[in-house]
């Protein structure tokens, strides 16, 4: 039941963003006539401030929201679980290195950093993502590094090295193939994270700019309007938890799946 | 009072799993006299702890469940007992102990708090009475100065003393019966006699009985007085000590004996079970050791052979001791299939050595503080010397935490030695680096302890034998190394199918050989053997064994053989060098050390080793204390704080080393000091 939930929720999101494309929308058609209408005259979800549908505005923004969280979680666990896999496979003064740098990343408010990033930048979808992932990789190197430590003094990574198998190969072959399950788990813990995210930074003005659509800036445009019309802030508002709600409980799914001690039952001799 | 102290009648545990019904004990019945020792002996897997578990009432629910039997601890039955009255039973009449001291006791209490926790809850005692108890138990439990280790924590105890520990909060409720599972398999050989030797004082002042279970013949020689011997989730043989060893009756208990290693069996095959032990999951419905049994007909595959008495009250389930049934055996299985024949011939090489260490030191840095500084180092393996021929076995023995697995690794340069060399072919490994390293890596091979961890359980085994030959370019063309992955699939004994399933759809001992396979498919000269065969059951430890000999004799393999099993020296090595404390204390040939052993180590070692011979009868030389830190070694000979003959000169200097004879060393005063 609750997978079939959170999986409905997560498909709706995706055929939206995907399908957005190609519906005949109209997220930026101005209807003077019918500013801050409510739900249900006209257009299902109602008009913002501007007389534009929200219902357009929130399928359109599903497409940056998907966009920003798949392209930030993909480069920032690539390019963290390399580094931190290899500084705890090579060691020494890189280890060293690694370790520092990520401290300093994490003594720092990740959402503070984005911000002086995206504001550094200026606003635009791509900042968005460089700086969310500048700030996204340090979590996932973190992990990877702690796995590969305890991985690295197995034996079949000790016997890998006896056989004379060259260093790249045994991180491909014998590393991350076996820390990939608590990997994958933060990676969409990380989702939901990022979606949250790149809401701040639009709601903030320096994410998606106006007149695109994204559901941080519709929740920013809505807060000036919050006590005559809250469905400005409800819709997507209430968009934004779903996805992320979904998104956790596919992770928590995911994470007991993955549990490699479910699967050893064993009876004692 | 009756005789009998606890009577099991027809117990059977039930296990429910994906994989269907585990019948992990299976209709067992037995007999425990007041204050005798009782020992189950039976292979991993055989139902052994799960039978002592379910007598505690203690298995873990729900999966598993006691389907059936009667289990009367004096005269009351304790099924029939409520959980509340089950309670008052466990410590109180039955006390246990388990294998793994390490992780019995709660570390984040001091000892002598846990085992006062027994005292009070047992013998309703307070305060200062229930610490005297405690410091009397520890006192009784041979652990020195009780005052001070009473507010100590688990950490601070070697693996000995905490067993001691265990068997001082067993004794404090004073038990009848004491369950002992496996108690001394997580201990070093000379510790494992002081706990044996513990366990018998103990017993003979305090009169309890104890249920020991183990799979070891030579910890029920020392200890037993009647032994019952399980297999497949039930008891096939029944008897007294002495009986049971002078002559054992079921097939399975024959080859159990025969497939031990040692001296006497030199140059000879190992008899061997084939096969593995069944799984529990299936019904069964003929004799359960009937497709492993050489002795095996018709009849046995098709019905259960039921108990058959013997004279002194012992008993056998097997057919064979049935007169009319085995009158009618067919004649072609008269003889068994595999004898303990096959003398292989025994070759000499004395050509210049494959391997030469010299010197050789692992220093590990011990570091503290906020800058990492270097406080002391521990000394793993501090100056060792060593020489392997050509096609020759030499066997490095030594207890845990001795440096041997550190030599093995130092050897292969999967640790760099802090100093030393290491000659390889005249080649000097210490001073090759990376791709030259690498390169020469297909000469000098390893195989683990744990056949488990050995292997990504991620690869295919096809994936996993051709690695070394990918890396190394050895076979360029994939058809080749396809059809030499087969090639060495048959020849470690597997079928060619394996190379489609992944590790995990092995047994123990399978797993072991595609390791070989995985070694042999680089063509080495030298295989460091790290302990192949103790994480095998006996009559799988037997299979290796004879393969790594096999395997010596066709392709001309040397061997680095680590291990702490000397009956395994005995029978497969050449020549030993005994390790103590990161140095060799006794090097020599395999005849010269364990028949005329000099060291006062070895020769304790030696003495220490459980016999499983009832005619000869040894004065074991117990050892006092344990192992001292490798971070902080004894001055002078390492091993003067537990040397019976020490004298003031051993706690000054090193002694340099002794010709005993051309092949026999030996580093100890008692021989002079030739420097």
């Amino acid at each position: 039941m609750r997978t079939w939930l959170a999986t409905g929720i997560l498909v709706a999101w995706a055929v939206m963003a995907v399908a957005g494309a190609w519906l005949p929308l109209a997220p930026d058609a101005i209807d003077l006539t019918r500013i801050l209408a409510p739900p249900g005259s006209g257009s299902p979800l109602g008009y913002d401030d501007l007389g534009r549908p929200l219902l357009d505005r929130l399928v359109s923004g599903a497409r940056y929201s998907l966009l920003v969280a798949v392209m930030v979680v993909s480069i920032s666990l690539l390019l963290g679980t390399f580094i931190g896999a290899m500084s705890a496979y090579v060691g020494g003064w890189l280890d060293h290195l690694t370790v520092r740098v990520i401290d300093i990343f994490l003594a720092f408010p990740g959402i503070l950093l984005a911000i002086a990033l995206a504001g550094l930048m200026g606003p635009g979808i791509d900042n968005v993502i460089i700086a969310l992932s500048i700030v996204g990789w340090v979590g996932f190197a973190r992990l990877a590094r702690a796995q590969v430590l305890a991985l690295r003094e197995r034996e079949h990574v000790q016997a890998a090295v006896a056989l004379g198998t060259r260093r790249l190969r045994i991180v491909s072959r014998h590393l991350l193939p076996l820390i990939s399950a608590p990997l994958i788990v933060e990676a969409t813990f990380a989702i939901a994270g990022i979606v949250i995210a790149e809401a701040g930074l639009s709601f903030l003005g320096l994410g998606i700019q106006p007149p695109t659509p994204s559901w941080g800036s519709m929740i920013r445009e809505g807060t000036r309007y919050m006590l005559v019309s809250p469905h400005m802030v409800l819709v997507p508002g209430l968009a934004l938890m779903l996805v992320v709600l979904a998104v956790n409980m596919m992770g928590d799914r995911l994470r007991d799946r993955l549990d490699v001690r479910r699967e050893r039952a064993g009876v004692r001799g | 009072m009756s005789e009998i102290l606890l009577s099991v009648r027809g117990l059977s545990t039930h296990f429910l799993t994906q994989g269907g019904v585990v019948r992990a004990v299976d209709d067992v019945s037995f007999d425990i006299r007041r204050g005798e020792t009782f020992a189950l002996l039976g292979e991993s897997g055989c139902g052994k702890s799960m039978t002592s578990l379910s007598i505690m009432r203690l298995v873990p629910e729900p999966a598993g469940r006691i389907v059936a039997g009667e289990i009367h601890l004096d005269g009351q039955n304790l099924m029939d007992l409520p959980e509340a009255g089950m309670r008052r039973i466990r410590g109180n009449r039955i006390a246990m102990i388990f294998q793994e001291p390490m992780t019995s006791l709660n570390p984040v209490l001091t000892i002598g708090e846990q085992i006062a926790e027994t005292v009070r809850q047992h013998r309703r005692l307070d305060g200062a009475a229930a610490r005297g108890v405690v410091l009397d138990l520890l006192d009784a439990v041979g652990i020195p100065d009780p005052r001070q280790r009473y507010g100590e924590y688990p950490h601070q105890l070697s693996g000995g003393m905490k067993q001691r520990v265990m068997i001082a909060i067993a004794l404090a409720g004073e038990p009848d019966l004491l369950i002992a599972d496996e108690p001394t398999t997580a201990l070093d050989v000379t510790i494992q006699a002081q706990v044996l030797a513990l366990l018998g004082d103990l017993q003979k002042q305090t009169g309890m009985a104890v249920l020991l279970i183990t799979h070891d013949l030579g910890v029920v020689a020392g200890m037993a007085d009647s032994v019952a011997v399980m297999y497949a989730g039930q008891i096939i043989e029944r008897a007294g000590k002495e009986a049971f060893f002078r002559d054992p009756r079921h097939p399975y208990s024959r080859k159990l004996f025969d497939s031990l290693p040692d001296v006497g069996k030199r140059g000879h095959q190992l008899a061997v079970i084939h096969g593995a032990v069944p799984s529990l999951a299936r019904e069964f419905k003929g004799c359960r050791f009937a497709e492993r049994c050489d002795e095996a007909w018709d009849l046995c595959h098709e019905q259960a052979p039921r108990w058959y008495d013997q004279e002194g009250g012992r008993q056998v389930r097997c057919h064979l001791l049935d007169p009319t049934l085995a009158a009618r055996r067919p004649a072609s299985h008269a003889a068994p299939r595999d004898g303990t024949g096959q003398a292989q011939p025994c070759r000499e090489h004395g050509q210049a050595p494959l391997l030469e260490v010299e010197n050789i030191k692992v220093h590990f840095p011990i570091r503290k503080g906020l800058l990492k500084r270097t406080v002391g180092h521990v000394y793993a393996v501090d100056g060792v010397n060593l020489s392997i021929a050509r096609g020759r076995t030499v066997a490095l023995v030594g207890e845990s935490g001795c440096g041997k697995t550190t030599i093995g690794k130092a050897i292969l340069q999967l640790i760099r030695p802090s100093a030393g060399s290491v000659r390889f072919e005249g080649d000097e490994l210490t001073r090759l680096r990376g791709e030259a390293l690498r390169r020469r890596r297909s000469d000098f091979q390893i195989i683990f302890q744990d056949p488990f961890s050995s292997m990504n359980p991620r690869m295919m085994i096809d994936e996993i034998i051709q690695e070394g030959m990918v890396a190394l370019g050895i076979e360029k063309d994939a058809a080749a190394r396809r059809s030499r992955v087969e090639e060495l699939l048959d020849h470690v004994g597997l079928p060619r199918e394996a190379r489609h399933r992944y590790p995990h759809e092995f047994s123990g001992g399978q797993r072991q050989r595609i390791c070989i396979a995985r070694t042999l498919a680089v063509r080495p000269k030298l295989i460091v053997c790290d302990e192949p065969t103790s994480a095998l059951d006996i009559s799988v430890q037997a299979q290796i064994l004879n393969l790594l000999k096999q395997l010596q004799n066709e392709l001309g393999l040397s061997y680095l053989f680590i291990t702490h099993n000397l009956s395994v020296v005995g029978y497969l090595a050449d020549e030993v060098a005994v390790m103590y404390l990161g140095r060799v204390v006794e090097y020599g040939t395999v005849q010269e050390v364990l028949e005329q052993p000099r060291h006062p180590y070895t020769q304790a070692l030696l003495s220490a080793i459980p016999v499983i011979d009832q005619t000869t009868r040894r004065e074991v030389i117990r050892l006092e204390g344990d192992l001292p830190s490798p971070s902080s070694p004894p001055s002078g000979c390492h091993f003067h704080t537990r040397c019976p003959h020490a004298m003031p000169v051993c706690s000054q200097r090193y002694p340099q080393s002794t010709a005993l004879s051309d092949t026999h060393r030996a580093h100890c005063f008692l021989y002079g000091d030739e420097e």
